[in-house]
């Protein structure tokens, strides 16, 4: 399970992400989803593609420093507490939590989770035991 | 009690014929000695078709084949001993790797020659018995501490044996024993300095009066600083681990140039490309001899430093020669917070920790302090989507490079190719210090 997502990093100088969107968007890749996380050098800009392949070949044939990993993705009702009750079900059984960010969803009334943890087996077994839907790629 | 003038006056101000025809004869005899006990050195000698037996004076000099780093580098770690190991009382080493690393053997003579040296410097920079001289360099395996404080012993001064760093301390020590004297790199002097104006000292209450400032290059200009900021004069000093450590030469009141201690060395400057000895006053690479060192004499030692030899008689009395501060270096060697770094160096870290060879240096100067900045390329099998794994490869490769040098870089990771290039070939170093007038 889980969903494919494309990082690159990228300085923190003028323009670099524009570089990025630029690219993509000439490749015809759609992107649902994106998140940047910066120091005071540099960023790493994460996104869920809907062609995580080839927004991968394209960076790197532009020479960016990119990679391609399985990140876990799930579905919440969307109201009040719905991504708490997730959350807490991971700390619960200590699972722990590098990031997390939210991806477009066309259903109205569900919230889309995309994280990555120290242990996605694990983080993947325990939302799937409290019937919490896990998404993977046709959901995007 | 009049203050002294010089620490050894009848040597200092002897004719220079005189020194001439002592160095003449200390060479013949150092020849002699290297020959006979350095197998390495009898190679390099036999190999130029040169015996001892050819060396009648300091006029056949330029016969004696060269000792480069890379000499050092081969023979380490006893290769170039000239006494039985049991002969030796004590090491000292420069900075830098196994492969870069020098160490240097002291006989007890070797001590008193090198303290001797030091104590003329610390006379000539106008201390006595009376002093209290703070010696703020490193002490250890650097040969600053150990030699002004040898050096301080030799004149009679109380010797605070500070070392380098704690500046809270320094300071504290400064003004409560009342240093008069202060021997440490310039950096660390124009450090303490706005230490002491920050809290209120001014020139007047601050109770030194000279200093003793050398291991790094400094300008005219932060010289005119520190002396305003501490209201001393300040002196520099010069010299190296492969020759002694500091005090090779040193500088008189009349600041202008440093008179090597030409009864222990022979200075001669050298075209760096063709090795062809130069005449007196013009431009070029300075090289040492060693001319009554026992455990580790080198002959014909290439510094890599550029400097002019300047023979006309100087104002002080002092009739050795002077060298000019070094200009520049003929090698790619460069002096970060008094600590020697080779580029090749940061290259051999960068390997074995994973990154690319494809990094850039920046050296700036913030408040007399080196700036020290290491750029390097992410290459993609090291980037993680995790801010924390890359933060953590930044810290390791920091520690690394720390280890390594001896002093700790900034390390910035930038992405591939984006290292400024010029006609192909990177540009490694950006050194925006203006060390040199």
């Amino acid at each position: 399970m889980g969903i494919k997502q494309v990082s690159v990093f990228v300085e923190n100088k003028k323009g670099s992400l524009h570089e990025i969107t630029d690219l993509l968007a000439k490749a015809n890749i759609d992107l649902r989803s994106m998140c940047i996380a910066d120091t005071s050098d540099y960023g790493i800009v994460r996104m869920i593609a809907d062609d995580s392949e080839k927004a991968m070949r394209v960076l790197s044939e532009a020479g960016h420093t990119a990679n391609i990993r399985e990140v876990t993705a799930f579905a919440v009702p969307d109201e009040p507490g719905g991504l708490a009750k997730a959350l807490n079900l991971l700390e619960s059984n200590g699972v722990n939590i590098e990031y997390l960010y939210a991806l477009v969803t066309t259903e109205t009334d569900k919230a889309y989770t995309v994280l990555r943890t120290d242990d996605s087996a694990k983080a993947e077994a325990v939302l799937a035991a409290s019937n919490i839907e896990l998404l993977d790629e046709k959901h995007i | 009690m009049e203050k002294r003038k010089y620490y050894q006056p009848e040597i200092e101000t002897m004719p220079v014929e005189e020194i001439k025809k002592l160095q003449s004869e200390k060479l013949v005899a150092q020849v002699q000695h290297v020959y006979a006990h350095v197998p390495y050195y009898r190679d390099l000698m036999d190999k130029k078709g040169v015996r001892p037996e050819d060396i009648h004076g300091i006029e056949d000099l330029h016969k004696l084949p060269f000792i480069e780093k890379s000499d050092l580098r081969e023979t380490y770690p006893y290769g170039m001993l000239a006494v039985p190991l049991e002969d030796c009382v004590r090491i000292q080493s420069t900075s830098g790797t196994t492969g870069r690393r020098v160490i240097a053997y002291y006989t007890q003579n070797d001590i008193n020659l090198w303290e001797d040296c030091c104590a003329r410097a610390l006379i000539a920079a106008g201390a006595d018995k009376e002093d209290v001289v703070q010696v703020s360099y490193g002490y250890g395996l650097f040969t600053g501490g150990p030699g002004l404080n040898g050096g301080s012993h030799k004149v009679g001064c109380l010797t605070l044996p500070m070392s380098s760093g704690n500046t809270e301390r320094q300071i504290q020590f400064m003004t409560d024993l009342k240093a008069t004297v202060l021997c440490c790199t310039p950096s660390y002097a124009a450090y303490i300095g706005e230490n002491l104006k920050e809290m209120g000292y001014t020139p007047d209450t601050i109770p030194l009066k000279a200093g003793i400032f050398g291991a790094e290059p400094w300008t005219a200009s932060m010289r005119k600083n520190i002396e305003e900021t501490l209201g001393i004069k300040a002196y520099d000093i010069y010299g190296l681990t492969e020759i002694s450590g500091p005090g090779v030469s040193f500088e008189c009141s009349e600041q202008g140039g440093m008179h090597v201690n030409e009864d222990h060395f022979i200075a001669e400057i050298i075209n760096p490309e063709t090795g062809e000895p130069l005449p007196d006053g013009e431009k070029g690479e300075l090289v040492f001899t060693c001319l009554d060192k026992e455990a580790f004499p080198l002959l014909r030692y290439r510094t890599r430093d550029i400097c002019v030899l300047n023979r006309t008689p100087c104002s002080c009395g002092r009739t050795h020669v002077r060298m000019s501060k070094p200009m520049g270096r003929s090698d790619d060697m460069m002096i970060i917070r008094g600590v020697n770094v080779f580029p090749s160096q940061i290259e051999a870290v960068l390997l074995n920790e994973g990154f690319s060879p494809n990094y850039q240096i920046k050296l700036g100067r913030v408040n007399n302090n080196d700036t020290f900045d290491v750029y390097v390329e992410l290459p993609p099998e090291q980037f993680d989507d995790s801010v924390k794994n890359i933060a953590a490869k930044e810290s390791s490769l920091k520690d690394a490079l720390r280890s390594m040098l001896g002093i700790g870089p900034a390390v910035h990771l930038v992405a591939p190719k984006t290292i400024a290039r010029s006609e192909g070939k990177a540009v490694r170093i950006i050194d925006e210090r203006k060390l040199h007038d």
